[in-house]
């Protein structure tokens, strides 16, 4: 008798514990949607519904599926990874990217032709725009370091990951949180405050899910065969833990009700600006620049198969960035009501912050020292290699704008849009475009990717791009900020608001084609990873079986 | 040792290394934002700034809403032609009751810091209902559901109390009148208006958006947009009363 001897299969605690926790939440999402004051927000409180019941039947139904024992550390003395995760956040950050980028260009169409509001609510430019920022920074960008820092951590660390249902539910809680911001902004539930948008019910969610993020990497670092812990990890760490910090301290609000979807902040004022801006440029800097910076560090190397340039570099960079970054925010508020003595400190800073990013900048580029021919051949590394040339530029024209004198000009302005295009394009962009490629055969193990030369027309049509968007933004935004500073000969103001608006209008053309470019070169890449994983050749065998050399040689 | 080996310490326990990154991100933020809670210099001494009436704060709510922020500043800068253009530069005292600030980052139309009292009710029903009509270069979103919309004040008293309690000055007697003052406030001829206007001083009201039949949420946004900056004579304030 085969089965007696088969150990006895029980629910682990993880399994029991989520299953009764997401039936709780099952109930208590029913009894909001039945007593809530508004229709949008029964709608939510429906797919909460529907997520826990979902959720309660899929651990049921995975455990009656799954062999008695859990799935083991090792196999044969090497660590057995769980990529499935990973493989889950992968696939999503291309299908949440072409999204983004989609609605980004639909925006920038409704801005050189305001019919395409099409006076609907839903689709108006004040409810679309936190849909494209939150689906590129968090939907595509969030996905594509989920997937990263899970894959890097547990290579790096050879171990498994920590957690049987922990991962999954990081993952599937993380997109779900997606999809309740959202809907959300389309149905009108917004803090209103820029990239936090999400109201106190999907804030309370996103902690949850970050807090369970935190702990499957934290413990996935503790469980390491490794020595050292890695160097991207570092930066994966800080970037975890300032976002839960920089996400609490942003989001402190008092719902007006359980059964309302809306909420007031603790601060006001004067006190809220800063803390939004404390929280809004740390968001570029730990979510936009340190998560990939960590991709940066880890891809780049592997690719190029050379060591980290330089080991003390990191280590500068390292603290010095995440030291500096975080006194940057009140350069958003210059000139406002904001006390001059904390627009000042942030000026100085987001000017030295200057040195970190380009020691950071050159520690990605002189990596390939003695791998330089690469480019030539090899279009994933022209792409990563490409984001960090962005990343040096965006990071010399950030300090540029915080000056008080050019942020004069430049605030309120273009000049701020296409600024953050030549970070969000072509650093964070191209930085994790290359991260996906790099990682779809390797997940998938597949011996390449399934179209090199598809990756060379999405890297050229892409930058050409990012050129007519940057650029136009540059002519657009400068010209704007002297059209409303122009005075006539006899004092006067030479132009009315609505003629600097009417100004614009070529512009926000030549931005929309380059947005255009955008979209077409991210539907490529969908393309490629899908022909990759469907029709790519099998590697013969795990393409991926040597450590990086990570740590430099001194 | 040297000094590099020392960092071998972050390197290999993680538990030092989470509390060194703790730190170090704590420093900035502590130093920069601590201060402006206990600092009097922060927010001036203003007269005339007082909590939003029932129906301006839900006015306010549908300008988050609809993402007007996403456009449109509220911060005019103490610069040339920024005062002229727009007028007195935006004082901290004015958003003090503000929640969320809605100072914005970009203006692809004007600053709405001072746009109280500059355009009729008229003017600004139909610019929401059709921008193009009344400005014709204009690249705004038409809003027509704003003026079709009845406004949905069920639980304003709510607001007001969770306001309350984060230490907006509404009185027991605002709490309790809160429901009533929407109506009040979007009739010209209720005869509770003087009452409003003495819990409320200089609220306005009237019909703002030109129809008798019902509180719609183009009543709550066109009285949010006419005291916009208005709470403030700026014939009577002295600037150098400020000065430490």
């Amino acid at each position: 008798m085969a089965q007696a001897v088969a150990p006895s299969k029980g629910m682990t605690f993880g399994e029991a514990g989520s299953a009764l926790a997401f039936a709780g939440l099952a109930l208590l999402s029913i009894i909001i949607a039945a007593k809530a004051y508004t229709p949008e927000y029964a709608f939510h409180a429906y797919l909460f519904a529907a997520a826990s019941v979902a959720s309660v039947f899929a651990i049921v139904n995975r455990y009656y599926e799954r062999p008695a024992q859990l799935p083991p550390q090792t196999i044969g003395g090497k660590p057995n990874y769980n990529m499935g995760p990973v493989k889950f956040a992968t696939i999503a950050s291309v299908i949440w990217g072409v999204a983004g980028f989609t609605i980004g260009l639909l925006i920038a169409l409704q801005l050189a032709f305001p019919a395409l509001n099409f006076d609907t609510s839903w689709l108006s430019f004040g409810r679309m725009r936190p849909l494209h920022t939150s689906a590129v920074i968090f939907a595509f960008g969030g996905n594509v370091l989920i997937a990263s820092s899970f894959y890097v951590v547990q290579r790096t660390c050879r171990a498994r990951m920590v957690g049987d249902i922990a991962p999954w539910f990081v993952v599937l809680g993380y997109n779900f949180f997606i999809v309740i911001a959202g809907t959300g902004y389309l149905l009108g539930i917004t803090q209103g405050k820029e990239y936090a948008e999400p109201e106190w019910y999907a804030d309370l969610w996103l902690t949850i899910v970050w807090v369970a993020y935190l702990l499957v990497f934290l413990g996935t670092i503790m469980r390491r065969k490794e020595p050292h812990i890695y160097v991207a990890n570092w930066f994966y760490l800080a970037f975890i833990l300032t976002i839960a910090v920089l996400h609490l301290g942003n989001n402190a609000t008092i719902p007006v009700s359980i059964f309302s979807p809306k909420s007031y902040i603790v601060w006001s004022g004067v006190q809220d600006a800063l803390v939004q801006w404390w929280y809004g440029h740390n968001a570029v800097g730990f979510f936009l620049t340190a998560g990939f910076l960590a991709i940066m560090y880890y891809f780049i190397p592997k690719r190029a198969e050379r060591p980290v340039y330089s080991y003390r570099l990191s280590i500068i960079h390292f603290w010095s960035l995440i030291f500096m970054y975080i006194w940057a925010g009140p350069h958003h508020l210059h000139y406002t009501a904001l006390p001059d003595w904390a627009q000042t400190l942030g000026m100085v800073f987001s000017v030295m912050l200057w040195m970190p990013s380009w020691g950071g900048m050159i520690n990605g580029l002189m990596t390939l020292s003695g791998a330089w021919d690469k480019l030539r051949t090899d279009p994933v590394l022209r792409l990563m290699v490409v984001s960090v040339a962005f990343y040096g530029m965006s990071t010399f024209e950030g300090p540029l704008m915080s000056v008080k004198a050019v942020n004069s000009l430049s605030h309120y302005t273009d000049w701020t849009i296409g600024h953050v295009h030549s970070g969000a394009l072509g650093w964070v962009a191209y930085v994790s475009f290359g991260a996906i490629y790099c990682l779809v055969p390797w997940l998938w193990n597949k011996k390449e990717l399934y179209s090199m030369k598809a990756v060379s027309w999405h890297f050229w049509i892409s930058t050409l791009g990012i050129v007519l968007y940057i650029s136009s933004m540059w002519v657009a935004g400068i010209l704007q900020g002297l059209m409303w500073r122009a005075y006539t000969g006899l004092g006067f103001l030479e132009y009315s608001f609505i003629e600097t608006v009417e100004a614009m209008h070529p512009f926000y053309v030549i931005r929309a084609l380059g947005g255009a470019l955008f979209v077409a070169g991210s539907l490529i890449m969908a393309w490629n990873v899908w022909k990759t994983i469907s029709a790519g050749q099998e590697a013969e065998e795990l393409s991926h079986a040597t450590q990086p050399a990570l740590i430099a040689a001194e | 040792m040297s000094f590099w080996s020392r960092h071998k310490i972050f390197e290999t326990n993680s538990i030092i290394l989470v509390l060194g990154v703790l730190i170090v991100i704590s420093i900035g933020g502590l130093v920069e934002i601590v201060p402006l809670f206990y600092l009097k210099s922060t927010i001036e001494k203003v007269e005339g700034v007082r909590p939003y009436t029932p129906l301006e704060l839900a006015g306010r709510n549908i300008y988050v809403r609809e993402g007007c922020y996403n456009c449109h500043s509220q911060m005019v800068r103490p610069l040339r032609d920024e005062v002229e253009r727009y007028g007195h530069y935006s004082l901290a005292a004015e958003s003090m009751y503000d929640r969320p600030f809605q100072w914005g980052s970009k203006r692809t139309g004007p600053d709405l810091a001072r746009l109280g009292n500059k355009y009729s009710d008229d003017w600004h029903r139909d610019h929401l209902k059709d921008p193009r009509a009344v400005v014709p270069g204009s690249i705004m979103p038409s809003y027509p559901w704003l003026e079709q919309n009845e406004l949905d004040a069920k639980a304003i008293a709510q607001d007001l109390k969770v306001q309350a309690t984060l230490g907006v000055p509404y009185s027991e007697d605002m709490l309790k009148k809160a429901e009533s003052d929407i109506r009040t406030q979007a009739n010209a001829d209720d005869p509770n208006t003087t009452d409003l206007a003495q819990r409320y001083p200089n609220a306005q009201s009237r019909n703002f958006d030109g129809n008798p039949q019902k509180v719609t949420e183009a009543d709550a946004l066109i009285a949010y947009l006419q005291m916009l900056g208005t709470q403030v004579d700026f014939k009577l304030y002295d600037n150098k009363a400020n000065v430490r």
